[in-house]
């Protein structure tokens, strides 16, 4: 894992392409309920759509490591956690609502 | 039949008041406003399963960080990172900042139950504390999802079999602001910070305690050095055991008023008065022979300070700082208005308790009275009491009965209480104001009914006789006055005998003079008569002896001349 560059972000700024902006996600599920099934496929589809080629995503199974909730404090599932790029961002839920986690990973601008 | 298990919190006051303990196995709301102890409350719960009870547990914290959580019940004197070095709680900070949350779509909190499991797993723990669970209202967004998942989180719980707390804010017109006890229906336990006459005083109430009974009132509690303590008032039992030891007052001739031998050891005495009838005086005094006893003797003084109180004493003659530089009486002193009733209590529980004395003195328990209503007072009142009692203390108890108040009225909430009530008085007349003490009750002991002056003087205090006039009691310069009208009286009658006597004895003088005047009358009469006598018979000798002769010369008849001589002896001449 590289550490990104750093480089000033905000969403009034216009957006223009970062050299090797990797995005790091990461998906806190437990067990493979419908609902996490749901919120992988709907992450892989926006990450294929607006970050191809840059994304890493990460499935964390609590089910079967309980100590890693602590870490991003987690207690809703599904959760995605932005780690890459800083800050962190948190998106809760099955994702189906495209708007919102583009909104809630600030992947708008990223674009 | 089985009873509801109960799991003990080993907080003071709160196992007595649910019978046990809060139900095992269940969820426990606990709800009140800022303030009011919730946090600390559960934290004892945890503490106290851990330490006591080897029951290890864990807390959910929602609002405060490990490192705040340790340092708050430090305070408590819980060494909270010790217990978890050993593994006997688990503290876990849930951190939630809605900003930095967006939610998109359907989700559980299955995280929180898998944290929440694990934590409990690691450590084997059997109580369990989310505090506060209403944070999560704050920062998850849909509260529909929310109320089902805390519905499952509750039933989870209790299949989990961990008794666990839950603490929750008041809310306006409910118990709790997101009415949390629709899923919490086994035990709901109300917390309540009140401020009256700027005075903050604690209250718990056990709302609700499914399947078993508890107490229902409103019970004062306090966060002391030594963690949170319930005062139960209503749950106490009388069944301190008593004595038949007597005990002096310090004042001979009260004890004489109370049996001839003092009071009962361990009995409660209340001394009432108006202001400067002498309470305190008296209660130094009593606090003075306690100790020359060789008891121990605790003097808690709402009024005057230590250095005062030996000051004025030493006044009368009551040498009280040697007693406390040999550490037989210690002095207490504080404002009533420096804490509320509850701290109050707990202070002096805890003097009590280190100090261990044989004689409790409260000087006066009326200034402590106005910390709190009445009936918190004489719930407070009882409770000592019964302390004292269960622990053969005797108490001495004085009040200030204020100015214009019925003498026997102003304390009826706490004469109930007492064995022993002494009252102290004045009485105005004459220009002048005496004191005077009676014994108005005594249980288990003959008594007197007299009133009685006290005086007090250089040499402390002194009850003197009654003097009871055509008014009423005499007392002061009056009792003076009638004291010497008697011995005026005295006086005089014992001049009057003085000079009959001296009458008599001069009548008896005059009789005897008369008598051996008389008597030396009669004995020259009869010495003269005797001498008479012996004239006439010498006379009558020489005759006859002449006659003889003159018969002899004449050559008589000799016997016949005798026997003339002898037949006319009397007429021969």
């Amino acid at each position: 894992m590289t550490k990104p560059p750093k480089t000033k972000r905000s969403a009034a700024a216009p957006a223009k392409p970062r050299p090797d902006p990797r995005w790091h996600l990461r998906l806190y599920v437990v067990d493979q309920t419908p609902k996490s099934i749901m919120a992988l496929t709907n992450l892989k589809r926006i990450c294929e759509n607006h970050l191809k080629g840059r994304y890493h995503i990460t499935v964390i199974d609590l089910l079967k490591q309980p100590r890693l909730a602590k870490g991003d404090q987690i207690l809703a599932v599904p959760t995605v956690v932005r780690l890459l790029p800083t800050p962190v961002r948190t998106v809760i839920g099955s994702l189906s609502d495209i708007e919102r986690v583009l909104i809630g990973l600030d992947l708008r601008a990223a674009d | 039949m089985t009873l509801l298990p109960k799991c003990p919190t080993g907080i003071q006051g709160l196992d007595e008041i649910t019978g046990g303990g809060l139900p095992r196995g269940r969820p426990t709301l606990v709800c009140g406003s800022a303030g009011c102890g919730k946090t600390l409350l559960a934290a004892e719960f945890l503490v106290r399963g851990a330490v006591l009870f080897d029951e290890p547990g864990v807390f959910i914290a929602f609002e405060e960080t490990e490192a705040e959580l340790e340092a708050n019940v430090a305070s408590l004197g819980f060494d909270l990172g010790k217990l978890v070095r050993q593994k006997k709680i688990l503290l876990d900070y849930v951190h939630l900042e809605r900003s930095e949350i967006q939610e998109s779509g359907e989700y559980d909190l299955e995280g929180l139950f898998v944290r929440l499991n694990h934590a409990i797993d690691s450590i084997g723990a059997q109580r369990v504390v989310l505090d506060t669970l209403e944070v999560l209202f704050a920062s998850l967004p849909n509260e529909a999802i929310l109320r089902a998942e805390l519905r499952r989180l509750f039933r989870w719980l209790k299949d989990k079999g961990v008794t666990a707390v839950i603490t929750a804010e008041r809310g306006p017109e409910q118990l709790t602001r997101h009415g949390l006890e629709e899923y919490v229906s086994d035990c709901v336990i109300l917390l309540d910070h009140r401020v009256n006459d700027q005075i903050a005083t604690r209250h718990l109430r056990v709302v609700k305690y499914r399947g078993a009974q508890h107490g229902t009132n409103e019970f004062p509690f306090l966060i002391g050095e030594d963690g949170i303590s319930v005062l139960p008032i209503t749950s106490l039992a009388l069944n301190h055991k008593v004595s038949d030891e007597r005990i002096a007052t310090g004042i001979p001739r009260l004890d004489a008023m109370l049996g001839g031998r003092g009071f009962f050891r361990g009995s409660s005495i209340l001394l009432t008065g108006t202001s400067g009838t002498g309470k305190t005086i008296i209660s130094c005094n009593f606090a003075q022979s306690a100790c020359r006893r060789g008891e121990r003797t605790l003097y808690f003084s709402f009024e005057e300070s230590p250095n005062q109180l030996i000051r004025n004493m030493s006044s009368i003659g009551l040498r009280l700082e040697p007693l406390v530089k040999r550490g037989l009486l210690r002095f207490h002193s504080a404002r009533p208005s420096l804490y509320g009733l509850e701290m109050h209590l707990a202070t002096m529980f805890r003097e009590i308790a280190t100090f261990k004395p044989d004689v409790v003195i409260l000087d006066p328990i009326t200034s402590l009275m106005d910390s709190g209503t009445p009936s918190e007072c004489k719930g407070m009142v009882t409770r000592l009491i019964d302390y004292l009692k269960a622990g053969q203390v005797t108490s001495l108890f004085t009040s200030l009965t204020q100015g214009g108040a019925a003498l026997q009225q102003s304390d009826s909430a706490m004469s109930s209480l007492m064995d022993s009530w002494i009252l102290l008085q004045d009485f105005e007349g004459n220009g002048e104001r005496n004191r005077v003490l009676y014994v108005l009750k005594a249980r288990g002991m003959k008594h007197s009914n007299q009133i009685r002056e006290f005086l007090i003087s250089d040499h402390g205090i002194d009850v003197v006789d009654a003097y009871i006039g055509p008014s009423g009691v005499l007392t002061g310069s009056a009792r003076a006055a009638q004291n010497s009208l008697e011995q005026a009286a005295v006086l005089a009658r014992q001049q009057e005998a003085a000079q009959l006597e001296r009458e008599v004895s001069r009548k008896r003088r005059a009789l005897d003079r008369q008598i051996s005047s008389l008597r030396s009358d009669y004995e020259t009469e009869a010495e003269e008569l005797r001498r008479i006598a012996e004239q006439v018979g010498t006379k009558t000798r020489l005759l006859t002896t002449e006659r003889v002769a003159s018969g002899l010369l004449r050559q008589a008849d000799t016997k016949t001349a005798r026997i003339r001589v002898s037949s006319r002896n009397g007429r021969s001449h």
